[in-house]
């Protein structure tokens, strides 16, 4: 007895320990892990196919165990007795040990290959060449770092999307979701991209191309080598090269302006799938506070304007002068990026001057830094963008934006920050798509009438770190540029509050100080008086 | 500047505060003994299931009160002086009042029962209550047993958070059903099914003889009326109802019968004191309600309204159509109009009544047996919309109309199964039988 100890602190003992079936599990996958580590440190397996086999297996059927035993006894419902209790979910010893191990990873992944195994032209060793089997198989070629972490990244989205499927059984939502997030994972980020690999030959050569990875999030679409590939390509690297613009400038909007900004964070994008899946259990850490709130609008959409500006200073400096040469040139690329700019401005100065107060002058300021930058391209010529070159500026994109930020600090820290911290503070493409979801979107949380008791399940278990519940408290849809749309703000409920809709955009935002339920004058008096 | 003085700082409290401050610049004081900061009581249960910490059931982030100017002043107040506008505080200091705003909320209920006050054996409705229970029943080998009295709507959550934490519950309902004074028997009886679905030692139609207590002034077990049954346990959770919190007012002038006396304009018989949310009492009740409403949203609306009449719009309360809504383990329960268990049914109200086979999901519809008119709907398993049900209530749609426009106020999740057609043949299967 005296060896338990009464905590006074709220914060009480985590619900029964793991069960046989998990130990088992447990077991299970940590053989398999082993087997990776064995290979990091250049074990000769003999048969790689064969042990490569036994370890993803050992690893995905791990996983899937453990779910089972955890949520397979138990009736449909809600899973999230202990969540706060348990070291790996409330920033505990364990959460520290995974989230150290998870950033090492990312960093030897980005900086140091070599330790994995990856030798430049010649045979791979350690656990690069593990994995040498599967990519032969696939696309014909050895396997690269990139391909370890690609078969890893797709197995995490398999597996854990079969333990959120099991947690969440009882919802539809989410059942379909997460079948979505696994199938655009394994076909269009792993296997097509391998597939087509196939394709190439001397003569012929398509740039690897995860086709839902749509530019700004796949940054470097439009670097020359890859257009270059793309134009030498015939009429499939063309096809692909104009579908690369097509995504962003048509297909995006219209998909958004039906769905809201979930149809790809939460259903299609790769980054998403992860923090879906894998990261589901990490999603309440999240930060709710007005401040962090502040903080992501700055940072996210400076991280757009210089994604924005980083590309058109790219694409500016393979570009030539001579329209005899070449119809598209520098200065019509200039100013047709001008020119959109200015008119996409003015579409949501003119149609959204009500709505936008301070918004519009933080986005009139970035706007104004892009045309000003533009115009720098175009007096200062050449590549000298005033102090930096633009290839100065692409790789401290790639190095700040795409490994550290995307990778180390948004993956790596899943267990700290929660699992949407890229997503939410560093993916330009979340930004656009948060400004046409805010801006140009039938999709609203609608909240039910007054049934609200601001218990706050919504806010913790939302990833994006929106207060939902300050929302649902005053009867107010809740309309947020950076929802994703996971709909677990709505599973969680325990009122039947909340639901994901598509609906018309009139009164799509509208706020009461008077919940229904009242008396219906004094509901009018005062919503009115608002109003007005 | 007139100085609005608030006693708790629960749901009404807060209400009044934040509206008294959207329409005025009065300052407002609001005292509580019981937590520094306004928290949703309804989510204690899931600060013990380990869903969110305590901090999480705090709605506004600390710096809101001062930046809205509302005064925070943890203290208890022992005594209410009228005729000086002072509060009294235990700590021996006190605060002057222009206005005085009484919202102190429940206490649990004890009828009585010999051994209700020993050690491990408590409500659930404080903040208090939820760190007793981590001493008391923190897990399954501090608490072997735990034995929960009183069948409502706290009791139900308090053997749900038990349950989480893997210790056995035994459940005393002193109905023939579970909470069957308010649902109709069919409900009551699937929820029978689904409380002994999650293994939970239901005892229906059971009272609570006496609590015994070991040699340390603890629970060791309780005994049953009815069998005379002795169940050994370590933890009693008393949860037959509450009663409005108001023992600091004994000695003052303010009038009191269960709970503060209150008029429609929620005055009591004392100049510039008011009364609000579960402590009040109406004189007469309003309609079909009851005069003293301890629930959430009622609170809520009563702070909206006297913050109206503080600011010098002299507001009736006048609730509009009744809704509540609660969860059974895994089961959401929405109600809106009345619908009435088998106790205090009207003679005219009849029901239209559909379970889903898989026995988690049902409705119930009440209408007039003559004029078919809607008089309410309880939804178990499906989320209904309220608006739409307060808007046909209003228009005083008939039963037809609502079976057949069911589809309109589905509020499930979007790809959910959808359960109007299997409702519609029922409807018109019972229409064909009667």
């Amino acid at each position: 007895m005296s060896t338990i100890q009464r905590n006074m602190s709220l914060t009480g003992d985590a619900p029964a320990a793991l069960n046989a079936l998990q130990k088992v599990a447990t077991i299970l996958g940590m053989m398999g892990v082993l087997i990776l580590v064995l290979a990091v440190f250049n074990f000769d397996f003999p048969n790689k196919t064969l042990w490569l086999t036994i370890a993803l297996s050992e690893i995905t059927l791990g996983i899937i165990l453990f779910a089972k035993g955890a949520y397979g006894n138990s009736l449909e419902g809600i899973k999230n007795h202990g969540v706060w209790f348990k070291s790996i979910s409330s920033r505990g010893y364990l959460a520290w040990i995974s989230g150290i191990a998870l950033t090492g990873f990312y960093i030897i992944l980005y900086f140091f290959p070599q330790y994995i195994g990856l030798v430049e032209g010649g045979p791979n060793k350690g656990l690069v060449a593990l994995f040498d089997p599967l990519s032969y198989m696939l696309s014909g070629n050895p396997a690269s770092q990139w391909f370890v972490y690609g078969t890893l990244y797709t197995i995490a989205i398999f597996a854990f999307g079969i333990k959120f499927f099991w947690k969440y059984r009882h919802n539809r939502y989410e059942k379909i979701r997460t079948v979505s997030v696994m199938f655009f994972q394994t076909a269009f980020a792993f296997l097509i991209p391998e597939f087509m690999a196939r394709l190439n030959d001397d003569n012929f050569n398509l740039p690897y191309y995860d086709l839902k990875n749509i530019w700004p999030l796949n940054y470097y679409n439009f670097e020359q080598y890859r257009v270059d590939d793309f134009i030498n390509a015939g009429n499939l690297g063309l096809g692909l090269l104009i579908f690369g613009v097509v995504s962003i400038l048509v297909i995006t909007p219209i998909l958004t302006y039906k769905y809201g900004k979930r149809w790809y964070c939460s259903w299609v994008c790769g980054c998403g799938g992860l923090a879906e899946t894998a990261g589901d259990p990490f999603r309440h850490l999240s930060d709710k506070s007005q401040s962090a709130w502040k903080i992501e609008r700055w940072v996210v959409h400076s991280v757009l304007v210089f994604v924005v500006v980083m590309t058109t200073a790219v694409i500016a400096t393979y570009l030539g002068y001579d329209s005899e040469k070449y119809w598209f040139t520098k200065d019509i690329f200039l100013f047709s990026v001008g020119a959109l700019l200015t008119i996409i401005f003015g579409l949501i100065w003119f149609f959204k001057r009500d709505e936008l107060k301070k918004d519009a002058r933080y986005g009139a300021i970035g706007y104004l830094a892009i045309i000003l930058v533009l115009i720098g391209i175009h007096y200062f010529g050449k590549a000298n963008l005033f102090l930096f070159e633009a290839e100065t500026l692409r790789s401290s994109y790639g190095f700040l934006i795409g490994a550290i930020f995307s990778g180390v600090i948004g993956t790596g820290f899943y267990p700290i920050f929660g699992n949407r911290v890229w997503c939410r503070f560093g993916c330009p493409m979340a930004a656009i798509l948060g400004l046409q979801q805010r801006l140009f979107s039938k999709f609203r949380i609608t909240t039910n009438g007054g049934q609200c008791i601001s218990c706050g399940n919504c806010s913790v278990y939302c990833e994006m770190g929106i207060d939902v519940r300050a929302y649902a408290q005053k009867g107010e849809n809740i309309v947020r540029a950076s929802c994703v749309g996971c709909g677990i703000c709505s599973a969680v409920c325990p009122r039947g509050v909340l639901k994901l809709e598509n609906g018309p955009m009139h009164g799509r935002i509208d706020g009461n100080e008077i919940l229904l339920g009242n008396d219906v004058d004094l509901m009018t008096l005062v919503n009115q008086k608002n109003h007005s | 500047m007139e100085h609005i003085v608030i006693i708790g700082n629960g749901i009404s409290g807060v209400t009044a505060a934040r509206h008294i401050r959207k329409l005025s610049d009065k300052r407002i004081t609001i005292v509580s003994a019981e937590s520094d900061y306004f928290f949703s009581r309804t989510a204690l249960m899931y600060v013990y299931m380990g869903h969110m910490k305590f901090e999480h059931t705090q709605p506004y982030e600390n710096w809101f009160w001062k930046q809205n100017s509302i005064d925070l002043l943890n203290r208890y107040v022992t005594k209410v002086e009228s005729n000086t506008k002072t509060l009294h505080f235990s700590e021996g200091d006190s605060l002057k009042y222009d206005k005085l705003i009484i919202a102190t909320g429940s206490k649990p209920n004890k009828f009585g029962w010999p051994g209700q006050d020993l050690e491990g054996v408590q409500g659930l409705y404080h903040k208090q209550d939820l760190e007793n229970l981590e001493v008391y029943a923190p897990n399954n080998r501090i608490c072997k047993r735990a034995v929960i009295v009183g069948g409502g709507l706290i009791g139900i959550e308090l053997a749900e958070m038990l349950h989480t934490r893997n210790i056995p519950v035994t459940f005393l309902v002193r109905e023939s059903s579970f909470w069957n004074g308010v649902l109709p028997e069919g409900e009551s009886q699937m929820i029978n099914r689904h409380i002994k679905n999650h293994h939970i030692d239901l005892r229906l139609s059971s009272n609570l003889k006496e609590i015994i207590s070991d040699d340390k002034g603890k629970v060791k077990a309780v005994v049953i009326k009815e069998t005379g049954e002795t169940i050994d346990c370590d933890f009693v959770g008393l949860t037959a109802g509450v009663s409005p919190n108001i023992d600091f007012l004994n000695e003052s002038d303010v009038e009191t019968g269960r709970g503060v006396k209150v008029n429609r304009f929620l005055e009591t018989n004392t100049k510039d004191v008011y009364a609000i949310g579960d402590c009040a009492e109406q004189h007469e009740p309003i309609g079909n309600r009851r005069p003293i409403e301890a629930v959430w949203y009622t609170g809520r609306m009563m702070g909206e309204t006297v913050a109206q009449t503080i600011c010098g719009n002299r507001t009736e309360y006048r609730p509009g159509h009744w809704f509540n809504s609660a969860k059974f383990f895994e089961i959401e329960y929405q109600t809106y109009g009345w619908v009435h268990g088998k106790k205090g049914r009207p003679e005219q109200e009849e029901h239209f009544h559909w379970i889903h086979e898989d026995d988690t999901k049902c409705i119930t519809i009440a209408y007039d047996k003559d004029t078919y008119e809607f008089l309410g709907i309880n939804t178990f398993g499906i989320r209904m919309r309220h608006e739409v049900f307060d808007t046909w209530l209003t228009e005083k749609r008939d039963l037809n109309f609502v079976v057949s426009n069911l589809s309109l106020v589905n509020f499930d999740p979007e790809f959910y199964k959808k359960y109007e057609r299997s409702i519609i043949a029922e409807f018109q299967n019972q229409l064909t039988t009667a």
